[in-house]
């Protein structure tokens, strides 16, 4: 039983891989939001009913969040290559897991939002609107700051996400927690790495929840 | 009731042969929620649309601010052709018309003073100006105790009036109510309607509401328009209206404030009286069976205000005596008298 001893453990590399996993969620994250954000938000003002209503767009918009979150993570990471090579100029390392992950978080974001915002009372919009706002001020002082609490629900759920595709991104040489977990704990049965790696990563969860719900429970005025 | 003559003449609201049809879903024709509309809404007066859901109510106030576009026909609001405004035009009339909402349509993640500063803010109006109106406005609906609160903290009155001081944040002229009271218990109901009514007496504001309650129109009202699958069957000063409705959705109404009167199986010759004003108050009754020697049996009875109006509507069987001279005294005294059955008076 040596391996359960974690003589295998190496403390300094575990807290590396901590860190890149750190740096690959908070800039993809950033990143999820940045895009996926605003396409959550024309996802739903193009829709059926809403105040920009568009058929095509919306279809069109639709069609590529749909194929973008049909392809599965590990595909998606591989296919990606070319792309992010010509981006950062790696595949390798936390830069190069960045557009992998944003790519494949961002459409999945931008759905939880587009739910959030159907989320909001109509009649708090059409107030807005008897009121004398403009399209732009319904969108900014009226729906997202209503949509407020749903938005970092679905943040939440995300980043949470985005957790698990840092794991996967190790299959690519992206470093971190999963990178440690797969060449240790997996190819070389070290289970001990295998179980220090999976415990943080299950604490990071753990901690992303917590502080997401609390964000909600303050944001949230139901 | 008469109101002060600066304004008598002059429609704020006038619909000229409005129209608005929904188009179906699938294929051709449409769903028809007004047809042929025509209303004429006076400044300072306050104008109730009565009508069951789905008469059209609902679109027909949404007209007035353009939250809803006519099919055919013109929606002239303080003097504009809505339809015909642009989207400047259109957002300057919707500071001049303020609208409340059965649901109160409050922002949940903002306080109480950020719901009514918020049209102002959409104003573009300076930060010192917004603070000191919002104060004014809290003070008006008697919720400045409340400012920091949020909208789930407060009662469905409360929000109400948070919903109203946000309507008059940038001084309208007219008040829309979007069946403001329906979400509301009765004593809430009657404690906003007064609210209501002082607005539209200190302010001179005037106010279009849409409901289906008679009561409300009863108590606030000054002229109603009675809705009925997009048509206006019945229109006139509440008085009227209520005391002597010819349309039957009008009766329907009525009755639903009052109840009605089962005279089936009565003998003798059933009549309704209506005492109107300060003859609602005289022993008029007691008077004509003295003197024309008629026995009546009360069937029905009824004795309200309208807005400031007292009045009593009483229905009848009247036997033996002179039934012909005591219906001519009761008019003579200043009673209306319908008779409900047989011949004529």
């Amino acid at each position: 039983m040596e391996n359960v001893a974690f003589n295998n453990v190496d403390w300094a590399e575990i807290g590396q891989a901590t860190l890149d996993t750190l740096a690959m969620l908070g800039g993809s994250m950033i990143l999820t939001i940045a895009l996926g954000l605003p396409l959550g938000v024309i996802l739903f003002l193009t829709g059926k009913g809403q105040m920009l209503e568009n058929r095509a767009a919306n279809g069109l918009l639709s069609l590529l969040v749909n194929i973008l979150r049909s392809v599965p993570f590990v595909i998606l990471l591989i296919v990606m290559i070319p792309l992010t090579v010509a981006l950062v100029g790696t595949s390798l390392g936390v830069a190069g897991a960045i557009p992998p992950l944003v790519v494949g978080a961002a459409p999945f974001f931008a759905r939880l939002v587009e739910t959030a915002l159907r989320e909001v009372d109509k009649g708090v919009i059409e107030a807005s609107f008897a009121m004398g706002a403009k399209r732009r001020q319904v969108v900014l002082g009226a729906l997202l700051p209503e949509a407020l609490p749903g938005l970092v629900a679905a943040a939440t759920v995300t980043a949470v996400a985005l957790v698990s595709y840092t794991a996967m991104a190790g299959v690519v040489g992206a470093g971190g927690l999963g990178d440690l977990a797969i060449r240790f704990g997996y190819q070389r049965f070290q289970t001990d790495v295998m179980i220090v790696t999976v415990v943080l990563m299950l604490v990071l969860v753990q901690v992303l929840q917590m502080i997401g719900d609390s964000v909600v429970r303050k944001v949230s005025h139901k | 009731m008469q109101r002060s003559p600066i304004h008598r003449t002059f429609d704020v609201i006038a619909f000229e042969a409005v129209s608005k049809t929904y188009a179906a879903a699938k294929g051709p024709g449409g769903h028809a929620a007004l047809s042929e509309v025509s209303l004429a809404v006076k400044a300072g007066e306050v104008f109730g649309v009565i009508g069951a859901s789905g008469a059209g109510k609902s679109t027909l106030i949404r007209l007035i601010n353009g939250l809803e576009t006519p099919t055919g026909g013109k929606v002239i609001v303080d003097g504009d052709d809505v339809a015909a405004l642009g989207v400047d035009g259109l957002r300057a009339l919707r500071r001049r018309v303020g609208m409340i909402f059965q649901h109160f349509n409050l922002l949940s993640g903002k306080t109480v003073a950020q719901n009514v500063a918020f049209p102002l803010k959409l104003a573009g109006r300076p930060a010192a100006e917004v603070k000191a109106r919002t104060a004014e406005l809290l003070e008006r609906v008697g919720l400045s105790a409340h400012a920091d609160k949020f909208p789930a903290q407060l009662s469905g009155g409360q929000k109400q009036r948070v919903g109203i001081a946000r309507a008059l944040a940038t001084n309208p002229k007219v008040l829309l109510c979007d069946e403001a009271t329906s979400a509301l218990d009765p004593e809430t109901t009657e404690q906003i309607l007064e609210l209501i009514s002082g607005l539209n007496r200190e302010l001179g504001l005037t106010i279009v509401l849409i409901t289906h309650e008679m009561d409300v129109v009863r108590r606030v009202c000054d002229r109603v328009a009675v809705l009925e699958a997009g048509r206006v069957v019945e229109e006139g000063a509440v008085e009227d209206v209520f005391l002597h409705p010819t349309s039957d959705t009008a009766r329907r109404f009525v009755r639903e404030a009052d109840g009605e009167v089962s005279a089936s199986g009565v003998d003798g010759r059933l009549v309704r009286l209506t005492f109107r004003g300060e003859a609602t108050y005289k022993p008029v009754l007691g008077e004509v069976a003295r003197t024309t020697g008629v026995d009546y049996s009360i069937l029905g009875g009824r004795i309200h205000r309208l807005r400031e109006t007292p009045y009593g509507q009483l229905t009848l069987a009247l036997t033996g005596g002179d039934v012909a001279a005591a219906i001519a005294q009761f008019q003579k005294a200043g009673v209306r008298v319908d008779v409900l059955n047989g011949e004529g008076v």
